[in-house]
Formats: structure tokens, sequence, C-alpha cells
């Protein structure tokens, strides 16, 4: 089950404290066609609310923040040549990372998909 | 098509004479010579006269009619400062400075009017462009900074409203970047502010009037705090049309003062200069400046390069020497009151325009279409987009086939949907109310027949262009098939 930031960001529960982290469907249509993501460092560590990395649209450049503290384990390598992907698949194909979790309790902090729906709703007003 | 494409073998735009003398053997050692041939185009005079005009003919540009590209000033420049700036064409840099008393007379003369408009103790002339004027000064601040012995000072803060060179000058110079959320009136939001500023911040970049067309008003409690935490204060002349000849950003408390003479001071601009940024500073930074420095002895001018707590050379020579000249010779013409009077205008037109876009078309942190605006104003067509799907991208796309240049769009990030609008002084009041017009049409559209402003525009030599596959894939250089 996905879990989602205010940030807009999307992790998910792969296996014990391994999650896949991307941006959500929303951000990837807010941001237009996506013509360039840099992809972290396999081993580098991050704290929850970094910035993980920058993703680049037509429209405009925007950080992703870490959803959860942790270790980036892999990235999506597919997105460097084909950053559409996340346009076309943002929280299936479009993953960005792969983590290992330092803190599993911080995903309780995070909003379920119908919460995150909620406050998309509201945040449009 | 390219000049190359037009080439057919044997084609000549001038013909030498045949020789009447002997040839001479220049003995060119063989490894200065080519091994290729060039393969220019082969075309007739008339040819080359055809293509370039054709391809004038395609482009869009402040001479053929409006370009209310926010931000970017486009306003009409005088051809006289092109006149002006043609007669210094035979200079060369490496002339000695005797030969060219002239030319540095006016590079002092423009500096010292520089320096009174902006409200400065010194300043360089020698930044190419705006983003260069931007490292420069951000460079300027770091010596500053060290040369006191404050190694601390390794952040800058930068408003989330700011042109996005704000953030990449400061990084270049070495800078960790901290952005600052804008208050629910889309100004510097002061508590948000205290809690940034500390013995870390090196400076704070700052846009006045900012990117939303709106003033801050609490600069002065803005330069006190940054003073206080000791920070400097950094403008970014992006908007100083709104405020030229009426308010000094040194007198507001700016330490560092960037220009951008080819907006403000009037040379046709825009994807590729060439531009101008001087960069100008309060007395305690003057020793920091890059070399050379253009000054007076008696009646005789040089270029000091004796600054030994410069940051250096930032360029080659001594900057865009043709745009100086036009700066200089458009402040001349225009005067005292005529620069007053210029960013008046471009206030009043925009305020004009504003008013009769907001009948039917919402401005940004302005709810009910009152509020006043500087040189220029931000619509916000999230509404538009919510009630019929056409986004800003269509409008803009739509505006090009009514003969009009697209504002700024996707400008500044904190309106989503942003169409920024900056007129500049030099439009009548009959082109102000044909843009609001085209554009009252394209909304009225939007609501019968979105699906055609998708297509849009239809008129301009080139169709929708494929934006993503040009940033994913660009081709930048033309190759022999």
């Amino acid at each position: 089950m996905k879990k989602y930031t205010k940030t807009h960001e999307w992790v998910e529960v792969i296996e014990g404290n391994k999650v896949k982290v991307g941006i959500s469907d929303h951000a990837q249509d807010q941001l237009g066609d996506i013509v360039y993501i840099e992809l972290p460092e396999v081993g580098s560590e991050f704290k929850k609310g970094d910035t993980l990395t920058t993703i680049e649209s037509v429209k405009s450049a925007e950080d992703i923040y870490a959803p959860v503290s942790g270790k980036v384990t892999a990235a999506n390598e597919e997105l460097s040549d084909h950053p559409e992907i996340i346009n076309e698949d943002a929280e299936g194909k479009g993953w960005i990372v792969e983590m290992e979790m330092s803190d599993p309790s911080e995903l309780n902090d995070l909003m379920t998909k119908e919460e995150y729906e909620k406050f998309l709703e509201e945040e449009e007003g | 098509m390219t000049i190359f494409e037009r080439s057919k073998k044997g084609r000549r735009a001038y013909s030498f004479p045949e020789y009447d003398v002997p040839e001479v053997d220049l003995k060119i050692p063989e490894h200065l010579m080519r091994s290729e041939k060039a393969e220019l185009p082969e075309v007739y005079e008339v040819d080359v006269v055809r293509h370039y005009t054709e391809l004038e003919a395609k482009n869009y540009s402040v001479d053929r009619g409006f370009y209310p590209l926010g931000s970017c000033t486009m306003k009409y420049n005088p051809k006289l400062n092109e006149d002006m700036s043609a007669l210094f064409r035979w200079l060369h840099p490496y002339q000695p400075e005797e030969t060219i008393q002239g030319a540095l007379k006016l590079m002092y003369e423009l500096k010292e009017m520089l320096m009174e408009i902006t409200g400065t103790d010194d300043m360089t002339l020698v930044p190419s462009a705006g983003a260069h004027g931007e490292l420069t000064g951000m460079l300027i601040i770091r010596a500053y900074h060290l040369d006191r012995k404050d190694y601390k000072r390794s952040k800058v803060i930068v408003p989330d409203s700011a042109h996005g060179t704000n953030p990449a000058s400061a990084a270049m110079a070495g800078f960790k970047v901290v952005e600052l959320k804008s208050s629910d009136e889309g100004l510097v939001d002061l508590k948000e502010l205290e809690k940034e500023l500390d013995e870390t911040t090196a400076a704070i970049m700052l846009t006045n009037p900012n990117t939303l067309g709106y003033f801050e008003r609490d600069i002065l409690k803005i330069a006190e705090m940054a003073h206080e935490a000791g920070a400097l204060l950094y403008y970014d002349g992006a908007n100083l049309n709104a405020i030229m000849g009426r308010a000094r950003p040194g007198d507001m408390g700016f330490d560092v003062v960037h220009l951008n003479l080819h907006k403000t001071f009037s040379t046709p601009h825009g994807m590729g200069g060439p531009g101008s940024g001087p960069i100008g500073v309060k007395e305690e930074l003057r020793e920091f400046l890059p070399v050379p420095v253009v000054r007076k002895d008696g009646d005789r001018y040089y270029l000091d390069y004796d600054l030994p707590k410069s940051i250096g050379m930032v360029r080659s020579f001594y900057g865009n020497f043709g745009v100086l000249v036009k700066a200089y010779t458009y402040i001349l013409t225009m005067g005292r009151d005529g620069l007053k009077m210029a960013s008046d205008m471009a206030v009043l037109n925009a305020n004009y325009l504003k008013k009769l876009l907001s009948e039917f078309y919402p401005i940004a942190y302005d709810k009910d279409g009152k509020r006043a605006c500087m040189h220029e104003f931000v619509a916000d067509g999230t509404k538009l987009l919510k009630e019929t799907g056409v986004k800003t991208l269509d409008v803009a796309k739509a505006l090009l086939d009514r003969g009009f240049h697209a504002p700024t769009v996707y400008f500044p990030l904190i309106v989503h949907e942003a169409l920024m609008i900056e007129p500049t002084e030099t439009e009548s009041k009959e082109t102000l109310e044909a843009f609001a017009n085209a554009l009252k049409e394209i909304v009225e559209e939007a609501k019968k027949n979105p699906q055609s402003l998708k297509e849009a525009p239809k008129n301009t030599p080139v169709r929708r262009l494929d934006e993503a596959t040009a940033s994913r894939k660009p081709i930048v250089k033309w190759s022999r098939k």
C-alpha cells in the first residue's frame, strides 16, 4: 500500500524495511512533460525531508524530497534515457529509487491514498 | 532551409577580376593549412539577401509588435542608440589608452550616471549580461566576508518568487541556497526571514519590485534585519524599470546592485544578447570589484587594474562596449525627467492593462482586482484550466495566432498557471487594448471550443513545437546529409 507526502512523493513497502519511492500522478501532471531527472547515487543517505533529487520539466525544475529517512539501495536507471516514463506511469514503472528505511515508524506520519486525495482537493480549494 | 541547402556548386556572390599580377607563394607551413575543404555555401548575392530577409520576416521582435514578456522589459529601443554605437565600431580592445580616451570617458560618465540612478558608490561595467552580473555580485559578497575572516557565511537566502538565476548564481559562487516562502500577499515574510537569518547568512537576494510585480514595502526593515545579522543585501536589477529615477536601491539598503542595461537602458535583447550586467556596490565593497575599473585622473581616463583585493577578471577586456554606448545614449537623450517618466508610464501601462484583464482573468495575489502593481503583473490561469481544460500554454500559443508575442509563462513558480505580463512604457493605449481584447477572445473561445486552442498556433511559420523532445533529445547542430 502506498503512502503519500504533502510534497507529492509516494513510498511503498516492498518487503521488510525496503521501500520504493516516486512522485505522485498528480505531481507529474502538474509538472508537465518531464525532460530530466537526476538520479541519486546508490549508497547515499537521506533524512526525511532532505532534497533527494531534482526533476526538470518543460515548465520548471523542482526538488523531490525524501519521504522517509534511509539509504538509497537502487535507482531506476531507465529514467536517465526515458524520463517520460514518469509521465506515463508515475506510480508504477516511474519509480525513482529504492530505499532501506532507517526508521519505519516514519511511515505513520504519511497519508494514505484517500487522505492524499482529500488533501489535494483542499489544496486546490 | 539553411543557407547551406541553398548552395549550388560554382555560384558566387562576388567574383574577383582575373589576376594581372604574378602569383606569390606565401610558404604557409603545412600544419597551418586546412586538410579538408571548407565547403562554404555557394550562392549568388541575391540568394544571401533573400535568405536572411526571409528569416527576418519569420522572426518576431519588438520592432514588429507588442512583446509583453514579463520580467524581460521588451521596450522599444530608439534607433539613435544603434547609430551612436556604430560610431565606435572601429575601436580595437588592444588600442593604447591614450587613443581611446573618448571611449573611456563614455564608460566613466555612464558609470557615474548609473551610480547616481542606483545610489551606489562604485561600479563595474564588465559583466556580459544579467546572470554574469549576478555571479560577479555574489563573488564580491563572498570576497567581502572572507576578507573579514568571517568564514561561517555559507548560505544565501532567496525568495521562492525569485528568478531562477538567483539560486543558480549563489550556488555557482559556492553558497548554499535557502528558499524563503513568500507571504500570502506574495511578499517577503518577515517572520520566515527572521527564522532563516543567522550568523551563517552571507546575503539575501531580492528583486524589488518582485516578480509578481509588487513592491516589497518592508524593504527598509528587511535591510535592517539583514545588516543586523551581518549579511549583505543583493538587488536583482531585472525590475529596475519600475522605479528608475524614482527610488534608488542604494537608499533602500541594498549593498550590491545589479543592472540589466540591455533591458532597462534600451538595447535590443533576448536569446543571446549581447547584454550588459553592471554591478554597483557600496563603499565597503569597492575594493573587491573585478578589474579593470574605469577611473579618472585629472583630464585623463584610465583602466585601473591595481585592486589587490579584487575578485579578478570576470571576462576578457572591458565588457560589451556597444551596449554601454546604447545605455549612455539612452540616458542622455531621456534626461532625468525622461527616465522618471519612463518608469511612471511603465507602471501606469501595467496597471491599465491589469485593470482591463482583471474583468475576465484572475490576477495572482489580488482577490478583488484592485491591488496596484508596479511595472508588471501575473495573471493566473488556474480557474480557466479547471473550467475549460485550456492551459496557460494554450493561451500563450493562441496569442501568437493573434499577432502578439506571448507573455512569460509558468513563472514565477508560486503561481501554477502563471501568465506574467510586462507591457513597458513604450506601448500605446490602443496596443494595450488590442492585447486585452485578444486575450478576452481567447478566454471566450476556451469556453466554447477549447479544442481549437489546443491546436494553436495555426498562423505562425512553425506550428506547436515539441518542447519535450527538443529538451530530451536536442539537436543543436546542423549536419550535412
